[in-house]
């Protein structure tokens, strides 16, 4: 194990920039090859308009995003983003304009509604060890059971302008408000996953559950708050995304869970637990946003859209596969060469 | 002289730039029992599993019958006559003995469908003809971990096997199963096959085998025959220095110190029965008994990792009773687990993830984990320790066995526990790192710390503790004091016969 010891290795690991890009290097690689092949077919791409555009339309991803590579690395999974996503949104909109609700008020259950299905689920996952594909799909119907049921279907729109303003307002006049969201989302998960004892319980329970139980960790709690945690994260993706469309649509959140899996694993984020990093998810994130909007400035069309995107993801987990392979290559060889 | 069936000349073995094999010669001849010898790591699974085709050695040539051949695969091992029966069951339970005999191989009607009532017949006269008594139509699931071994030596002689290894076949047979296993290694000697016997219990060893080789730290030390050699010659070729300094401890005087953990009547159902003892400051408990006695359960229940039915612990004279680990750990208890893999580390984060991930609380500032404090306790473990790890950083999991264990004693003593639980705290750790494991725990006893120290290996249990307890099927089978400490009165009690 000496004999392989790196000298360069001590400096780099202390620098997190570095870092950032070092431990995301397929991803960063195949974003980077993605939008020097778009913009050199549509010069529309790289303009200052279309980077603020591509902010805004990952920023819904990215919230349930930060919150699905939580679950993830715990090991588990949550299907029910989505249906949390339309049944939150449905209902803040429906509480303001049936129920004469005031707008904060609306807001504030609107949002607990999302929480108390995240802490459910967590509840049982963690109680009962029921897997948590089953329960978070079964949350899923629920909730999105109730937001039809509530709205009857239809679409409620909303014209309140201070309600559409958390959705297409903007700081300073250029930064579109769900980005400054976005950002400040992406700071406090990564502190949370990073610097605190809650985020390396998180990795610990996901990486050795029989060792993190025994070493101390309560991983009934950590469960619960994970999951609740990504049930406000969807919830307010929920109100975010109805104030940007001003309605409530009860079939918004359709799929959305896929695109934030999709984000954590093209992030590198491992789906049996105990590795995965925040800025790899943003990464992710960034890559299905600009597939969709390079592909939509080139003119096609959005059934070839899903296939194009259907290869992007697969190759990009390939590079990542061969990327593993390759350094324990390395590794064999630097072993040999000694 | 006999014929020699089987020459391994000069194996060499590496992993990740470590050697686990640094040239093993090695030869059987037809019809003996080999015993081969050696420390936990000292490279005899690893030896094994090169002759088995599992790992293929970087240098050195293996023959059998005179004749060069390369084993690079379990097919090839078959197909050279080498049978391995492992230390762990790989019979597939929910299927019947005659279908486990002929897996992959089941004899066809011709029809092309299995022919069920050949396969029995034939199994049946495989089994009887190793005088073992199995009706081969039953499922193995149904058997004793006794006759599903059994079952493995069929299969391994039904493939022309002639040259057998047995990795500690004994380790969890009864006496009587025990005495079962050596007629049956009787039988095989009388039709000529060779037989490789890896077991750490000499009485064993000097029963049955015509020779031992004994291998340490991955290196060939020498071969004896059996009638010319004893017990003590042996264990100093393993050990490689003399007993008396691989073990560091400094007794002290017990009766005056204070009792730091006291269990009363300790039970839960089914598992253990009635267990009560006492641990002083600055003393080591040893808790002596047979894999399976309930020992690595009664440490846990007063961990709070499980529930007990009945009975009361006392932590410094106040009773206690943990829901759960973290509690335990709060109150100043430790349990380094047995099986460092699986319970131990997180294997795929770092040496410095798994050394502070139960003692965090100290390392808080607010709700932020304070980098400078954590570093500073990993470097005063890995000093402690003598811990070798190209960097904190790098993953536990590429650790070598003793390296990880003393990253899961570090983590442990930065709990800083007054009451320290280790279960078999040097299992699979190479030799030097025992050394500097034993005087570790003998630093922290002089410090005033209890230890219990759960332990299969004898010699560890009688040059390190003061008092032993002896756990037989859950229940106290007796407590010995350092005076009385041998291995037969700790064997005497251990597998009963002592009433």
């Amino acid at each position: 194990m000496i004999m392989i010891k790196n000298k360069k290795k001590p400096i780099i690991l202390d620098n997190p920039v570095i870092n950032m890009f070092r431990y995301n290097i397929g991803i960063v690689a195949v974003l980077l090859i993605m939008c020097i092949i778009i913009s050199f077919a549509t010069n529309k791409f790289l303009t200052a308009a279309n980077v603020v555009s591509v902010l805004r339309q990952i920023s819904i991803n990215t919230y349930i995003a930060l919150g699905m590579t939580l679950i993830i690395i715990l090991g588990h999974i949550d299907l029910s983003v989505g249906a949390i996503v339309a049944m939150s949104g449905t209902l803040t909109v429906g509480f303001i304009v049936n129920q004469g609700l005031p707008i904060s008020a609306a807001i504030l259950l609107g949002i607990l509604i999302g929480v108390v299905t995240g802490f459910v689920s967590g509840f049982v996952v963690s109680h009962f060890r029921v897997p948590a594909f089953i329960i978070t799909m079964a949350m899923m119907n629920i909730a999105s059971g109730i937001a039809y049921v509530y709205s009857g279907g239809q679409s409620t729109r909303i014209t309140d302008d201070f309600f559409a303003e958390i959705g297409t307002g903007y700081l300073f006049e250029v930064i579109p408000l769900p980005v400054v969201y976005m950002v400040f989302l992406i700071a406090i998960v990564s502190f949370l996953l990073n610097k605190t004892k809650f985020g390396t319980y998180v990795y610990a329970i996901g990486g050795n559950r029989e060792s993190a139980s025994l070493s101390g960790v309560p991983i009934k709690r950590i469960e619960i708050i994970v999951f609740t945690l990504s049930g406000f994260l969807s919830a307010f993706a929920g109100l975010v995304l109805c104030s940007r469309m001003y309605s409530g649509q009860p079939s918004v959140g359709n799929g959305y869970e896929l695109d934030a899996i999709a984000a954590c694993v093209l992030g590198g984020t491992s789906m049996s637990g105990g590795k995965g990093r925040i800025s790899g998810t943003v990464f992710g994130a960034m890559v299905i946003g600009i597939i969709s909007n390079g592909l939509n400035l080139i003119g096609v069309s959005s059934y070839w859209q899903l296939i194009i995107k259907g290869l992007i993801i697969a190759c990009a987990v390939l590079l990542d596969v061969q990327k593993g392979k390759i350094r324990n290559l390395k590794k064999k060889k630097a072993v040999n060469n000694n | 002289m006999k014929q020699t069936v089987l020459e391994m000349i000069g194996i060499k073995k590496s992993f990740s730039g470590i050697y686990a094999l640094s040239g093993i010669d090695f030869n059987l001849q037809q019809g003996e029992v080999h015993a081969l010898l050696g420390e936990n790591g000292a490279g005899k699974s690893t030896l094994i599993k090169v002759l088995g085709g599992i790992y293929q050695p970087d240098e050195g040539t293996i023959k059998v019958r005179g004749k060069e051949v390369k084993i690079n695969g379990v097919p090839a091992a078959r197909e050279n006559g080498i049978g391995i029966i492992h230390q762990e069951i790989v019979l597939v339970p929910y299927l019947t003995v005659a279908q486990n005999l002929f897996l992959g191989r089941e004899i066809e009607t011709s029809y092309k469908t299995v022919n069920k009532a050949e396969m029995n017949r034939r199994a049946a006269e495989m089994i009887a003809s190793l005088g073992v008594k199995i009706d081969a139509d039953t499922l193995v699931g149904n058997l004793t971990i006794a006759q599903q071994q059994m079952v493995e030596i069929v299969k391994a002689v039904s493939f022309n096997g002639n040259i057998i290894v047995m990795d500690e076949p004994t380790s969890s047979l009864s006496n009587e199963e025990v005495e079962q296993l050596f007629q049956i290694i009787g039988e095989l000697k009388k039709k000529q096959v060779s037989i490789i016997y890896i077991s750490h219990r000499m009485e064993e060893l000097f029963r049955i085998s015509d020779r031992v080789t004994v291998i340490r730290d991955g290196m060939y030390v020498g071969t004896k025959k059996t009638s010319e050699t004893n017990p003590n010659e042996l264990v100093a070729m393993m050990v490689g220095r003399d007993l008396e300094s691989f073990y560091t401890r400094d007794y002290c005087d017990m009766k005056k110190a204070e009792v730091a953990l006291k269990v009363e009547e300790l039970t839960q159902e089914g598992v253990f029965d009635g267990i009560s003892f006492q641990v002083h400051k600055g003393e080591i408990l040893g808790f002596a008994g047979l894999v399976g006695a309930g020992r690595s359960e009664i440490m846990e229940s007063i961990f709070g990792a499980r529930g007990y039915t009945s009975g009361t612990v006392y932590l410094h004279g106040k009773k206690v009773r943990f829901k759960n680990p973290m509690q335990a750990i709060k109150a100043g208890i430790a349990l380094v687990p047995e099986d460092r893999k699986k319970q131990g580390l997180v294997l795929g984060n770092s040496v410095s993830f798994n050394m502070t991930l139960s003692s965090l609380r100290f390392y808080m500032n607010g709700i932020a984990i304070n980098e400078k404090k954590r570093k500073k306790v990993v470097q005063e473990y890995t000093d402690m320790l003598r811990l070798k790890a190209a960097s904190p950083e790098i993953e536990a999991g590429s650790l070598s066995g003793g390296n990880q264990q003393k990253v899961v004693l570090g983590k442990w003593l930065a709990t800083k526990p007054d009451v320290l639980i280790l279960d078999e705290p040097t299992r699979g750790v190479d030799v030097n790192a025992k050394f500097e494991i034993y005087s570790v725990i003998n630093e922290l006893a002089k410090q005033g710390i209890a230890i219990v120290m759960v332990s299969s290996e004898l010699p560890e249990i009688i040059n390190m503790c003061d008092n032993v307890c002896v756990i037989r099927g859950g229940k106290l089978a007796g407590k010995l004091s350092r005076e009385e400490l041998t291995q037969e009165e700790i064997m005497k009690y251990a597998a009963g016969g002592v009433e």
